[in-house]
């Protein structure tokens, strides 16, 4: 049936694997539930005339007293978890996949150019990195919130909180991608196709994004992999510790926030449901970026 | 002594087993060195891994019998071949840099081994192994072996190597490439060290080469092998002197002689007359658009007193480190229109004049010249310098000298755009078709990937893109010695026509003498940075003047031509 494929290229190595196959199935699951959130979700958990606080703590449906209008339970105020969590994966994902794709310009293109041309520029940004690797990723994330609230007047605040939690993740996460750039870029600008490049007397710049990145792109993926959840699991993070996202647009970390108020009160669904929802994305975009990374490790294939 | 008999080795996929070996027999009597020579993918090594029982998995030996006198070596269990292993049988490999342990002095690496087969004490054992390392020639063994191998030069260590096989006192050494890695000069010795240990102690060598000159200095007998089948078999002297098999005799033909020129190489599959067929009808255009850039007369290269200095390791913390001197003081003419060979050992500085002359290093004194051109040195060169596009390069390494992640035509129309000479996307696709055509390989080949090519072809396309910048100067370095034999008689052929059809001067860049020869028109040799000799190149081969250079030429291995 799949005689078509080349054996040992991606494709094929990926029907060969169950465990890729499986987190591929979960990722895109989840991220299709996200993507048509508003279409799918029973309720809209924004709107807060839509939920009653008469329907408040009910537990999923095969407990007793569940309803099957809420198939996973209500919180305290009434909101329905599945619809809670398909709006908090989405707006999860999009600063997850926003700060990620921040991080990766920013990280590639100073790693790149630290890797090129090497010498007191190549060190300025490295040391810029180790210091940036010295601070916890929440560390820095606080601090960049902490400015934004400073400086910001408090209307603008409120609109401005998913870019600055964007911006933050961001900034922690881009030396990993430079890194990666850098030591990757010493290794292909010896090679000779690069000083066939150079006696033509091509632009460094041309030299970089059209000779070196290409043959580079193969370890970045696998780090936007992993650090895409990275990003999710430190928004979750800050949303936990109070300084993400209010609690009136709830992303998953700030579900888990409200949740734990209920752990030892019997009212166990607001805590663990998106925790377990959390877990398996998390879970499936590492197993995704490790078969990635065997992929593109010659010595498996 | 070792006898095996119709050696069939499979290595079993998904669509069915790729035969590597195919009903291949042999035999090495005691004293023996049998020469294994084929080019790559012959199946050379795939013979000595199986002798050794060192096959790579899921590799098996199918068929036939290996014996080594009384001992059936395809019925040893496990335990039986580890032990065989060292004891009976050795092997040495290609590179001295990664066969011994960076970590272990000498010594504990041959007392490790001597212990591992034989119940001896330390201090015997140790013994034991600086006698050996006097008797293969190495001085002050008694201190010595307290060293590790990075403290030895790669002849000496590849002496430790030899060392190590024969510690045990083996009946069959299997010798991998033993002297690729090395320079002529070191070559000559550890060649000359092993011909000895086969008549005094009684040793068989199965040697495994892709050297023709290597076997036809130290060999007695020899195998050459085929796409896993053996071609022909016999003393060495009537094997490659008198061949039989057609394929032994296009091999034969195929090698470049040292002592005198050949105009063009006879190359199997690509007679002449098809070949000036290519010239007319094919690749015209190409050909048209080259001669039409080539208006003005051939240009020359001149260099004066270059040095180029790196800097050194650092002795101490408070002083400078001395520089390390690369280039001293060089000199060169080439002379428009023709090819300059350039010949020395590794760390001569060939490859660091090169890359002098294209801008990638500064050197610290002295011009260069491209005929009425002055070249400014290193970064100095401005990115849009007239010689950026006149001068370029071939490089050694087919493999990395084209981007995989791009396609040929892309890779091809990079020079024409780059230079604008042809800025219609449509125009420049039929052009670099037609290059392609030039340089014999199919126009189709324009949208694949570089890894779907081989060396040789590779190099071709190296070859065309250099040509697609118009340049009036050529530089390569070391084209062929990743090539296989017969490809480098195409390569080097296919150099020749196109330096005479378009009036280029070229720098020839070899360790080959060989190959030197038959290229070039003058020739220079480097030693240590210095220039030891220059003059015509029947001068320079014929009657050197400078010890360096007759040195070379004798030690050089190449087949006799008495035969």
């Amino acid at each position: 049936m799949l005689a078509f494929i080349k054996r040992r290229e991606p494709f094929w190595l990926f029907v060969h694997s169950p465990s890729a196959m499986i987190a591929a199935f979960l990722t895109a699951l989840i991220i299709l539930g996200a993507l048509f959130a508003p279409l799918i979700a029973p309720s809209n958990p924004y709107d807060l005339s839509s939920f009653s606080l008469m329907d408040g703590l009910l537990p999923p449906v095969w407990q007793d007293g569940g309803r099957s209008a809420f198939l996973l339970g209500t919180d305290d105020q009434g909101r329905d978890m599945i619809s809670s969590i398909l709006y908090g994966a989405r707006l999860s994902l999009v600063i997850g996949l926003t700060a990620m794709v921040i991080a990766t310009v920013l990280g590639v293109g100073l790693g790149l150019a630290a890797g090129y041309f090497g010498g007191r520029f190549d060190a300025v940004i490295m040391r810029i990195a180790d210091v940036q690797l010295a601070l916890p990723a929440i560390l820095t994330a606080l601090l960049i919130d902490g400015i934004a609230r400073g400086i910001l007047p408090t209307e603008i605040q409120q609109n401005m909180r998913v870019t600055v939690l964007t911006l933050a993740i961001a900034l922690s996460l881009w030396v990993n991608f430079a890194r990666t750039a850098r030591a990757s870029t010493f290794v292909e600008k010896n090679k000779e196709y690069v000083e066939a490049a150079i006696i033509m007397g091509q632009h460094p710049l041309r030299i970089m994004l059209i000779q070196i990145l290409p043959n580079i792109v193969g370890p970045l993926l696998v780090i936007m992999t992993v650090d895409l959840a990275s990003a999710i699991l430190l928004e979750a993070t800050l949303s936990f510790l109070g300084i993400g996202l209010p609690a009136d647009s709830p992303s998953l970390g700030t579900l888990i926030r409200i949740g734990m108020q209920f752990l030892l009160s019997g009212e166990w669904w607001i805590l663990w449901i998106p925790t377990v929802f959390l877990i398996v994305l998390v879970v499936a975009i590492n197993v995704l970026g490790d078969f990635l990374r065997d992929i593109f490790n010659p010595g498996l294939r | 002594m070792l006898t095996v008999q119709d050696l069939t080795v499979r290595f079993p996929s998904r669509f069915g087993d790729f035969t590597a070996i195919k009903g291949v027999s042999l035999s090495v009597a005691p004293g023996e060195i049998h020469g294994l020579v084929g080019e790559s993918g012959a199946g050379k090594s795939t013979i000595g891994a199986a002798v050794i029982g060192l096959l790579q998995s899921p590799g098996y030996v199918a068929e036939g019998s290996m014996t080594l006198q009384d001992t059936d070596l395809r019925t040893l269990s496990t335990d039986q071949a580890h032990k065989m292993r060292g004891k009976r049988i050795s092997m040495i490999f290609q590179d001295p840099q990664t066969s011994l342990n960076p970590l272990m002095t000498v010594q504990d690496q041959l007392v490790e081994t001597i212990q591992a087969h034989e119940d001896i004490s330390k201090t015997q054992a140790r013994k034991r192994a600086i006698d050996l390392l006097e008797e293969i020639g190495i001085k002050n063994a008694e201190t010595r072996i307290r060293a590790y191998p990075h403290q030895f030069s790669g002849g000496m260590r590849q002496r430790v190597v030899i060392a190590l096989a024969l510690c045990t006192d083996p009946d069959l050494i299997i010798a991998d490439e033993p002297t690729t890695a090395l320079d002529v000069a070191v070559q000559s010795q550890v060649l000359g060290l092993i011909r000895r240990l086969a008549d005094t102690r009684q040793i068989g060598f199965l040697l495994i080469t892709h050297d023709i000159g290597v076997i036809a200095q130290i060999a007695d007998r020899v195998t050459v092998l085929r796409h896993g089948i053996v071609m022909e078999t016999g003393k060495t002297a009537q094997v490659l002197g008198k061949p039989k098999n057609p394929y032994t005799v296009d091999l034969m033909k195929a090698v470049p002689p040292l002592d005198r020129r050949l105009d063009r190489f006879l190359v199997p599959g690509e007679d002449r007359k098809s070949d000036t067929d290519r010239d007319q009808a094919k690749g015209d255009k190409a050909e048209k658009w080259l001669l039409a850039g080539q208006k003005d007369p051939a240009t020359g290269l001149a260099i004066n007193d270059l040095s180029v200095r790196f800097v050194g390791e650092r002795t101490s913390l408070w002083r400078k480190p001395k520089p390390f001197i690369a280039l001293n003081n060089v000199s060169l003419d080439v002379r428009p229109g023709t090819i300059m060979g350039l010949v020395g050992e590794s760390g001569s500085g060939k490859s660091t004049l090169a890359k002098a002359i294209t801008g990638l290093v500064k050197p610290a004194l002295g011009t260069i010249r491209l005929q009425d051109l002055d070249l400014p040195h290193g970064r100095d060169r401005g990115r849009h310098h007239p010689s950026r596009r006149l001068i370029q390069m071939v490089f050694q390494d087919p493999f990395s000298s084209l981007n995989a992640r791009h396609r040929i035509g892309y890779i091809l129309g990079e020079p024409l755009l780059h230079y604008g000479f042809e800025p219609d996307a449509k125009l420049r696709r039929n052009l670099v078709a037609d290059m392609l055509e030039l340089v014999g390989l199919t126009p189709d080949a324009i949208d694949k990937y570089p890894h779907q090519f081989s060396g040789g072809q590779r190099q071709r396309i190296a070859v065309a893109r250099t040509l697609l910048a118009r340049p009036k100067f050529l530089i390569c370095d070391e084209p062929t010695s990743a090539l296989d034999v017969s490809i480098q008689a195409q390569i080097l052929n296919l150099l020749k026509d196109l330096q005479a059809t378009f009036g280029l001067t070229i720098l020839f860049i070899s360790h080959n003498l060989a190959v030197v020869r038959q290229m070039a028109d003058d020739v220079t040799v480097l030693r240590y940075g210095k220039v030891v000799e220059t003059g015509k190149v029947e001068d320079v081969f014929e009657r050197p003047r400078a010890e360096y250079t007759k040195e070379l030429l004798a030690l050089t291995p190449v087949t006799p031509s008495d035969w």
